[in-house]
């Protein structure tokens, strides 16, 4: 049974159940992961099947769950912790910035430090204020911190296998409002590497860039786009921090157009250092500079407008003409 | 007997309290242990009403209220409930996208509501929609965020009462600082900060014990104590009872029975009083019971027992009041049947006050970014306003 249709949120499940099976050091963390299973049900079974020494329902307190998972860390375990949602993760951040992240450097590299943060993020759920943002760029800026965004069941199952196994600090956003829908995962299979890139679809006037959430709408950007008569490639960058640039320059020295897309506010966002660093590194193919569609700079606002807010099939298709049009 | 005097009084009786639970925990590594000499030294609950809605007396915390008063603190109580029931019914009919019920705290925030002045200053979780009522914010307001449509849904300062605050325990902070601007400023009002046991954990909402305590500040903590903080019980965030934790941080803390509307009221006005006249904070809990999910996402049949949700059902606030009315007769069949119409009344204005309540406009996404303006909202302003006026055109590049 090693191919399996599974709902993202599933695959992250089991994901996590082979990681609780195959090393007794793993350790769930977080609120509501025990009976309930998490909000999102990502833990559902866990503590029924490994015990509440394994899965483990915290206070309520996310700089306290994050603080002693670095403990338990120093103490040979590893913890992987789950934060509710995107907005709760920021009474942690201290210890997530000042201690979490610098905690190996400190230590002159004797010390390490594999912890696996799981932060349910994005929009377009619908839900209340603080549940649907994108706070990966002021992670990525944090240097001893890995970030990572799965986009699809298999990546979710294999990236989190591979984000527990590493010795650093790994930011795992989950794109929540893809939770449920399925694809197929592969327990057998040899994943790639976890901060490689991976070319969704193949095309070759223009690149589209995305990570999490955002690569199904560029998906069907490109499907769209191909009904134009526009070959639109589409590259999944599946890490944050760090940045496979040598993918997204293979694929711009191909198609010599660059449209970068993510929820995430764009003011500072990973768009600019995927912007900045493709411009100097292709300078002399590109044929446009590259371009970002994503959030504004406002807060992410109430969910009967998020529609507006969010990048959509129609922002990202005027992109494309735009950068196509130079 | 002044309230000065009791409330010494239960600060030192409280403390030798306190001293049992810590000697008892040093004496144990044994969690079990730990966790049945906490419950062994849980004291009584302040109460003034029973459960079948006697009227006991208590010393430290007597009060005398009219019949009319009395009605008024029903009235409140039915109307809260009803106002709750209908807000979790248009979230069954789309009508909102969300919805906490505060289904069994009428008691603890009408209580509690009742006994603010109007210069105090109430900051709420997101749950708060009793003690909204009690402070005149219109309930349809409360309904704008659960819907989608804003992040607030009024001016903090016309009611004095804050917006709602999603991120746990944040609020406490708020409070601690705006108290300690009353005291800079000589006045003599207080405030109140509402939040859960959940809460209780939180960095922020020991912080804000800290600061309360070092300032002096005019606040009294209302932890609603619910039992629950989603699926996780209380003992998931305490090992001993919430109200003792104030000991530690130098002001007292007192446990009300949280389902006693009179027993709420009378703690929560001497607590102010206590602030008003310098003595600084007060945690108050009140211990009652969630009997709904923790919000309409919620499925709480994952984690809980029916059993319990009974056994809470029996110690009901508003039977508990409606019973006292009756036998005290300061309530005739007519005041019972002009409330229910009342109540009607406000469902129907409720649903149709969300049902016409207006989307946003596409533009208010980049309305009150800064108070004082920012170039790049303004250019991100006028793309987004050119690009939505390119599909008016039916022009969709
Ligand atoms: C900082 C933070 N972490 C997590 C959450 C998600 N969350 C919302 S309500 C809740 C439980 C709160 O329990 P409690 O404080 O007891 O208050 P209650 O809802 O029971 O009134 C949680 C975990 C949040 N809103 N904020």
């Amino acid at each position: 049974m090693a191919v399996q249709k599974l709902p993202l949120a599933k695959a992250l499940n089991e994901s996590l159940r082979k990681a609780l099976e195959t090393d007794p050091k793993v350790l769930i963390m977080g609120e509501d992961v025990g009976k309930l299973g998490g909000v999102f049900r990502v833990t559902d079974g866990l503590q029924k099947d490994f015990g509440e020494d394994r899965v483990i329902d915290t206070p309520l307190a996310e700089s306290g769950i994050v603080g002693t998972a670095i403990g338990l860390a120093l103490r040979g375990y590893r913890p992987v912790v789950e934060i509710q949602f995107d907005g709760f993760v920021f009474p942690a951040y201290d210890q997530i910035v000042t201690q979490l992240a610098k905690m190996h450097a400190r230590a002159l590299g004797k010390v390490k430090m594999p912890v696996v943060i799981r932060i349910p993020y994005g929009g377009g759920i619908g839900a209340v204020e603080h549940h649907s943002e994108s706070p990966e760029a002021l992670f990525a800026h944090v240097a001893g911190l890995k970030v990572v965004s799965p986009s699809n069941s298999s990546d979710a199952y294999w990236m989190l296998q591979q984000a527990i196994q590493s010795d650093d600090p790994v930011i795992f956003f989950e794109p929540k409002r893809r939770y449920w829908d399925k694809s197929e995962v592969d327990t057998e299979a040899i994943p790639g590497e976890l901060h490689k890139a991976r070319v969704a679809r193949e095309g070759s006037d223009l690149t589209l860039a995305a990570y999490g959430p955002m690569v199904k709408v560029c998906l069907e950007a490109a499907a769209a786009a191909q009904e134009e008569g526009k070959s639109v490639e589409v590259l999944d960058l599946r890490s944050m921090s760090p940045i496979d640039f040598d993918a997204i320059q293979r694929s711009v020295e191909k198609t010599r157009h660059l449209v970068v897309v993510h929820e995430a506010p764009v003011f500072y966002g990973s768009g600019a250092e995927v912007a900045a660093r493709i411009t100097e590194r292709c300078f002399y193919h590109l044929e446009a500079p590259v371009l970002r569609v994503g959030g504004y700079h406002a807060p992410y606002p109430p969910a009967r407008l998020e529609e507006e807010y969010l990048p959509g099939l129609d922002r990202v298709l005027d992109a494309v003409d735009r950068s196509l049009a130079y | 007997m002044t309230v000065e005097s009791t409330a010494a009084r239960k600060t030192t009786r409280r403390s030798s309290g306190t001293k049992r639970t810590a000697s008892a925990s040093t004496s144990t590594t044994k969690k079990t242990s730990t966790r049945a000499e906490a419950g062994a030294v849980e004291p009584e609950l302040v109460q003034l009403l029973t459960p079948e809605g006697e009227r006991v007396q208590h010393p430290d915390y007597d009060i005398d209220l009219s019949a009319e008063e009395l009605r008024g603190l029903y009235r409140d109580m039915v109307l809260t409930r009803r106002f709750d029931a209908e807000a979790t019914s248009l979230q069954r009919q789309g009508e909102l996208g969300l919805w906490a019920s505060l289904l069994g705290q009428e008691a603890a925030q009408i209580g509690s509501g009742r006994a603010l002045r109007d210069d105090d200053y109430v900051f709420p979780t997101y749950r708060e929609h009793g003690v909204a009522w009690v402070r005149g914010v219109d309930p349809t307001n409360l309904l704008g965020m659960f819907r989608g449509v804003n992040h607030g849904g009024w001016d903090p300062n016309s009611n004095n009462f804050h917006l709602y605050t999603i991120v746990i325990g944040s609020q406490t902070l708020h409070a601690t600082g705006y108290a300690m601007g009353i005291t800079k400023d000589g006045a003599d009002s207080a405030v109140i900060a509402y939040f859960g046991d959940g809460a209780s954990s939180q960095g922020d909402v020991n912080e804000a014990f800290t600061f309360s305590a070092v300032y002096n500040a005019p606040v009294v903590f209302f932890c609603q104590n619910n039992q629950w903080a989603i699926s996780e019980p209380t003992e998931k965030q305490t090992r001993v009872p919430l109200y003792q934790r104030a000991r530690g941080f130098g002001f007292p803390g007192v446990r009300v029975d949280g389902n006693d509307v009179l027993a709420c009221l009378a703690v929560t006005r001497s607590a102010l009083e206590r602030a008003r006249r310098g003595e600084g904070p007060t945690l108050v809990e009140a211990f009652t019971y969630r009997m709904g999910a923790h919000t309409t996402s919620d499925d709480p049949t994952k984690y809980r027992a029916d059993e319990e949700r009974e056994a809470w059902e029996a110690k009901d606030p508003i039977l508990r009041l409606k019973a006292y009315l009756e036998r005290e007769g300061n309530a005739d069949e007519a005041f019972f049947e002009a409330l229910e119409a009342e109540s009607e009344a406000l469902g129907k204005r409720v649903r149709e006050g969300v049902r016409n309540m207006p989307d946003p406009d596409h533009m208010a996404i980049f309305e009150n970014v800064y108070a004082d303006g920012h170039a790049l909202v303004d250019e991100e302003r006028a793309q987004f306003a050119a690009y939505q006026a390119s599909f008016a055109d039916g022009e969709v590049k």
